[in-house]
């Protein structure tokens, strides 16, 4: 495993974010960089996990959420952010608070070319549709970051996208 | 319920009639969630409801919007009423309601075959085409029902009163009514998207 040795375990921390905020709600198309944080909201039964079939089902998910009085959040790989343009007008038009956590590909160490068209448009897209970015590079600034999203996010009912860099995460390591 | 004039005038339902069967005497705890088009303007013409929350747009977001609101509000039932079109492109969404299986939740589907905010194209159902009670089904959506007539109505009418009853175990409800491609006027609700939420969150006892 070439990931380097976390010595902030930043997954942990941000779950731990997720349950001071009361985030009662956390949907996800699944990503290797937020499967800790999936396997640590799956066993806990104060928040309902909703595994999504694509990303825009998310955004409606929170919408839903928050019209019953419950917060939400969004776990994502940046190749979802692209499937979610139109749905986002739903959290724009009505402010719903929406707090996308998204986990970087194609932009550090990548081996998928693939990966690259998708992650080198997603700051820009995020900001095209009012969201506040959080970028994190260093574990260490994870939960900082993380705790600011959420009060945008639930103090003012605001966009923000909490982007976890591919550096953060760690190379994927190919075998075949 | 009461029988009247729910058939349109190719003999199939009638929107704006099986809304209405849908939503009399729909007492305090439904709160409903429609598509965006035409079950909008059928949800409206039914009657404003600060427990209506109008969707203008987010086509594909009808389904999931009601299953966030039923899980965050268990002991209330969500009734989410979409058409053909706007259920096709959140498809995906009957898959994800099937793996959370809210019992509180209802999906209504008023098929009329066609897009009809855009100019009546066929969409996929035309004809039979393609099957949304089987997708509900293969969806793990076990309760899926094909109302065809009146009758089929009443039942589904009788079996959304008891919708938060049926107790664990029991899963969510998907209908798919064959409605009548006749057009209905056009009744539009409020469309400021902050005035619906708020005055939706409100309704239910939270913070506006």
């Amino acid at each position: 495993m070439n990931a380097p040795v976390a010595t902030v375990d930043w997954p942990d921390q941000l779950y731990a974010t997720l349950k001071r905020a009361d985030v009662r709600q956390v949907g996800y198309v699944p990503d290797a960089g937020h499967a800790r944080l999936i396997d640590r909201v799956r066993a806990d039964s104060d928040i309902h996990d909703v595994v999504l079939s694509t990303e825009e089902e998310g955004i409606a998910l929170a919408a839903g959420a928050w019209l019953g009085g419950q917060r939400a959040v969004l776990l994502m790989q940046s190749s979802g952010v692209g499937n979610c343009v139109n749905m986002l007008s739903l959290a724009r038009t009505c402010r719903f608070p929406l707090l996308m956590m998204i986990t970087m590909r194609g932009e550090w160490e990548e081996f998928n070319p693939w990966q690259q068209p998708m992650g080198s448009i997603v700051e820009p897209v995020m900001k095209l549709n009012e969201a506040e970015i959080y970028r994190a590079t260093k574990p260490e600034e994870v939960e900082g970051l993380a705790e600011r999203a959420v009060q945008h996010v639930f103090g003012d009912e605001r966009i923000a996208a909490l982007i976890l860099s591919q550096q953060l995460i760690g190379k994927k390591v190919w075998t075949k | 319920m009461t029988a009247q004039t729910t058939a349109g005038p190719d003999g199939k339902l009638d929107r704006r009639a099986a809304m209405a069967a849908l939503l009399a005497d729909r007492g305090d705890d439904l709160v409903a969630i429609p598509g965006l088009g035409s079950t909008c303007w059928d949800l409206a013409a039914a009657g404003d409801n600060d427990r209506n929350f109008y969707l203008w747009g987010a086509m594909g977001g009808a389904a999931m919007v009601g299953l966030g609101l039923a899980l965050a509000q268990p002991e209330r039932r969500v009734l989410v009423v979409t058409g053909d079109g706007e259920m096709l492109m959140g498809m995906g969404s009957l898959a994800t309601i099937g793996i959370k299986r809210p019992a509180n939740l209802a999906v209504v589907v008023f098929d009329n075959g066609h897009y009809g905010e855009t100019g009546m194209q066929p969409s996929h159902t035309n004809g039979g085409r393609v099957d949304l009670v089987a997708v509900a089904k293969g969806c793990g959506i076990e309760t899926a029902l094909d109302v065809r007539d009146e009758a089929g109505l009443a039942g589904l009418v009788e079996r959304l009163k008891t919708l938060h009853d049926r107790g664990s175990g029991v899963g969510p409800l998907f209908a798919r009514l064959a409605i009548s491609a006749a057009e209905a006027p056009r009744v539009l609700p409020e469309r400021d998207g902050v005035v619906l939420k708020n005055r939706f969150r409100a309704a239910i006892g939270l913070k506006a």
